[in-house]
Parts: structure tokens; sequence; C-alpha cells
């Protein structure tokens, strides 16, 4: 008998598990809605994935394979600290592998690779409600979800338009669930949005802070607003990844040194790893067989 | 001819209109009915009910008791408190415009001009850039915006251009009733004129039907056909407005009439 007192199984308590379990299937019932819930002080700040987390801990199970992104690297702190977070915790197996993960917990990416059946994709969100710059009441944005009043978020695009001479917004860019609800898909970059259309994988979100929990079930239509001469288009990049080769993959820049120095590499860092381990390689990036 | 036919009911059918805020009173017996292309001016002094009697006309606050009837396009009488609230709110964004006393209320200050034109455009559905804008640009020169403030925020207009903008915000969708609340108050006399000027060209010019509040007669001598006047939250005399001003009947509105001051 260990003598050492222990977290219970992934943190949370049974109870507030449970609780968090029914909201997740009220979302899933009902694509893009926010669901409230009550949200628990979790050992880390507002911010870091909060809401992110309490969804992970009220999901995952022990056999469960858990891979954590940030921006798409699974190398950054909050992606680490998290991972590490849930290996203390509830002592499941993590990975790094985007087709390995059960769950697959993600601030504002979608890995590359297609998600499949089984894969579960729990993402950090920070302000759940799309309307909330144009309209700061609640009670009203509340109202206008109810009553299917989403004139509003065109107002943000025509804004755009108007100042910009295009749809200016890159991230968290508005989408029409199923044809009902105008949901926020969380600060993703709207390249991702095509991904969350019919995806095959189950896309949960949750907010701590603001208390909300969402979801987009599998085989769901996620249909990003857009107007009639100003159709949606995702970001395009002129050249592909510098170290794996990789085109129509989301891109980050990397500063080289100070003499304007630049490079455009995978945000995912998984997708690349594995490219070059096939024997991609792009213009900065060196033979894997080489380097070794 | 479905038009003549039309205009040959009233669109607006007012009962006993009573309300309360707890015990005391708010408005009490309206009773009224307002024709397509008529505009009414309720006037009285601070606290006669006027505006009061302007938020439950307007389904913003639901009176005690009475009802309220409105001819919808479809020629269907509707009680406006039986409405479904996603009725109600479709009702108000669509055949009803509300203008208020101060444009921060009825504007959003925070988007551009156009855009404050477009969303009641938008709103029903209209997804096309270009028709959107087209439309915001003939309403500002209907209201004598320049174009080129088409991109600017409301918080960078005068007074006189906020409240036009927030007429034209309302006239944009065509509606055939328009409420408004002091539209003239906290503006100085010469803007004042060219407002009434305005509202008067484009009430004519679209056939609305308008319920205007003011405690100025001046503004509803030139704006309305009829006028009621309110004291103590009852309608105490009501008529024509050249008759009601040039004969007041009431002990309070010859009061009311022989304080204009005359320069």
């Amino acid at each position: 008998m260990n003598a050492v007192a222990q977290y219970n199984f992934a943190y949370l308590d049974e109870q507030t598990k449970r609780m968090i379990r029914r909201a997740i299937l009220k979302a899933i019932a009902i694509p893009g809605y926010q669901v409230p819930f009550s949200s628990r002080e979790m050992p880390m700040p507002y911010g870091w994935g909060t809401g992110g987390v309490q969804v992970t801990a009220s999901i995952i199970g022990p056999d469960d394979v858990l891979k954590v992104i940030d921006q798409g690297a699974d190398d950054t702190t909050n992606a680490v600290s998290i991972r590490a977070f849930f290996a203390k915790v509830a002592q499941v197996a993590t990975t790094t592998h985007t087709a390995e993960a059960t769950i697959i917990q993600t601030r504002h990416r979608i890995p590359e690779k297609k998600l499949g059946a089984g894969q579960i994709l729990v993402y950090q969100v920070p302000i759940p409600e799309p309307l909330r710059f144009l309209e700061p009441r609640e009670t009203e944005t509340r109202k206008m979800h109810a009553l299917e009043e989403y004139g509003l978020m065109h107002v943000k695009l025509y804004e755009d338009i108007a100042r910009h001479g295009r749809i200016a917004t890159t991230y968290a860019y508005p989408v029409k669930v199923e044809g009902r609800y105008v949901m926020d898909p969380s600060p993703t970059p709207k390249f991702d949005n095509p991904k969350m259309h019919m995806s095959e994988a189950l896309q949960l979100f949750g907010a701590g802070r603001e208390h909300r929990i969402y979801a987009v079930p599998p085989h769901t239509q996620v249909v990003s607003l857009d107007f009639e001469d100003h159709p949606f288009a995702i970001q395009h990049f002129e050249q592909p990844c510098a170290l794996c080769g990789a085109e129509q993959v989301y891109l980050d820049e990397v500063i080289l040194d100070d003499q304007g120095g630049h490079m455009y590499v995978c945000s995912d860092t998984d997708n690349c790893e594995e490219r070059r381990a096939a024997g991609h390689v792009g213009t900065l990036g060196v033979a894997q067989e080489a380097a070794e | 001819m479905s038009q003549d036919m039309s205009m040959q009911e009233p669109l607006l059918k007012v009962d006993n209109l009573t309300k309360y805020y707890g015990s005391r009173l708010g408005c009490a017996d309206v009773s009224f009915e307002l024709w397509p292309g008529e505009v009414l001016a309720i006037v009285g002094e601070s606290g006669s009910g006027k505006t009061t009697l302007l938020n439950s006309l307007s389904a913003t606050l639901e009176p005690t008791s009475g009802q309220t009837h409105y001819r919808m396009r479809d020629g269907a009488w509707r009680n406006i408190y039986d409405l479904s609230e996603a009725e109600r709110r479709f009702l108000v964004r669509t055949d009803w415009g509300f203008v208020h006393q101060n444009p921060a209320d009825g504007l959003r200050m925070t988007v551009s001009a156009g855009a404050n034109v477009g969303e009641r455009l938008m709103a029903v559905g209209d997804r096309h850039y270009g028709h959107i804008r087209e439309t915001a640009l003939d309403w500002l020169g209907r209201v004598e915006i320049a174009a080129d403030r088409i991109d600017d925020q409301p918080r960078s207009f005068s007074g006189g251009m906020r409240q036009r903008l927030q007429i034209a915000r309302n006239l944009v969708t065509g509606p055939r009733l328009v409420f408004m609340d002091e539209p003239t108050g906290g503006l100085d006399v010469s803007v004042q004129a060219r407002l009434l000027d305005l509202l008067r060209g484009l009430v004519g010019e679209l056939g609305l039907a308008a319920i205007v509040v003011t405690h100025d007669l001046a503004v509803a001598r030139l704006l309305s056909h009829r006028m009621m006047v309110m004291k103590d939250g009852h309608v105490i005399e009501a008529g024509l407005t050249d008759r009601v001003l040039d004969d007041p009947r009431e002990p309070y509105t010859q009061l009311l009439v022989s304080s204009i001051l005359q320069v």
C-alpha cells in the first residue's frame, strides 16, 4: 500500500468529471452550441488551456494515448507541461505522433495529417463567443444565438473588406455548424477551417475562464462565413517548408539572424519530422542520414 | 390596386393602453389609430408619459393592460404583445424603425457608417458585399452624408451627422412605421432645421407612418399631421396639428402653446 497521497485519476474528482462529461454530451447533441459548465480552478493560469485540460481530464482513460500541441509544435512550453501533467496525474502513454494519438489537445492548430474515426481533438478556447467584440452583452448574444440572428457576424466581415479590401480575419474565423449555430473555432488559423468540415474525428472545445464547452461531432458540416462576391479562402504560402519541402501546409516564419534572414518551416512539427524521416528535404534542410 | 386597398385601412390600432410602474402611473387609457403615411406627434412636458407610451407602442416595454394591433405586410392584424420574441425582433428590424434621442443608443459606434447602414440588410440575409455597399452609399447620399465618410466610424461624426446616419440605418429596409424619440433633441437650431427638412422630405417621399415624441412644439408643427397632448399619463387633447396649435381647447394645451418663446 502506497502511503503517499495520490491525486485522483486525471486530477479532477469523479463528480467534477461527471459534470463535465454531461456538458460534453449536451454539446455533442447540439453541434456548435455553447454549453455552460462549472469550470474548476486548475493548477495553471487561465489562458494556459484550463478549459482544454478539464475536457481532456474528463474524457481520458488509462488506455488512451495523449498528444499535446501548441501552435502545431509538440515541444513548446505549453505542450510539454500539459503532456507532463497528464503523464503524472493519469499515468497515460503520451506521443508526438498524430496517427498514434487517441486524444490530441491543441492550442490553435489542427494537425496536418487527416484525423480518423476514434480520435478526439480537444481545443483550448480563450473566448468562445464569436459575437463578443461586436456585442458585449452576454444576455444579448445568447438571444441572438437562440433566434439565429447572425447578421452581426457579417458586419465584422463587411468591416474587414471596407478597411482592407478583402476579408482580413486570419484566425478565429467564424463558422456555421450544421447550418445552425455560428461558432468561434478558437484562434486557429483559417487555414485549418476546412479540416473541421466533415471531420471523422470528434472535436471538443473547452473555455475554462468563460465556463463554456462546445463540440463538433464527426461528419458535421462546418462552413466558413463569407460574402457571395468575397468568398472564403485560406492562406497560401509562396514557398514550401524550408526543412522538409512540404507544400499545402501551414508554415511559421522563423527569424534566423539580425540581417533580415528568415525561413518558413512547418508549424506542425510532427508532420515535418515524419516527412524528413521519409527522405524529403527542403532548401535549408539537411538529409537525415547525413545529419546522423 | 392592392396599394390603394392597404391605404384604406389603419396601420396601427391602440386600445386602452395602460402602463404602471408598480403603483406609479406611466400612461393610462391611450387609444388611437395610425394610418399609413401619417405622422403623429406626442407632445407634453417631461414626465408626462410620452416616452413610456412610445416604448409600449414599440414593444420595448410590456404594458400593464391594453392592446396594440399592427397590420403586418401580409395584411394580417396581430397584437404585438402576442408575437413571439423572434417575430417581434424580426418586425422591429425590418418593418419598423426606432430613432433614439441619443444616436449612440441606436448606432454601433465602433463600426463604420457603411456597416451601420448595411447591418439591417445583412440581418435579413443579404450576403453580397457590393450590393450592401451600393445601398449604403445611396442612403448616405439621401441623408446628406458625403460618400467619402462611408468607412469612418460614427464616433468621428458630428451630432447632426450621427442623427442622420441613425435615420439612414433605420430606413434602409423600407420600414412602414418609424418611432422617433426626440429626434432633434440636443441639436442646435440650424442643424435641427436641416434634420427636420430632411425628415419631412423622406417621410413624404417614402410614405412612412411615424410616431414622434417631442417636447418641442415647433417640431410637431413642422413634421406631424396629427398630435396628442399628454399630461400626467393621460391624453388630454388630440386632433389635427394645426387645429391643436392654433385653437387649443384644454387649459394645459393653451398654457403649453403660449409658453413658446417668441424671438
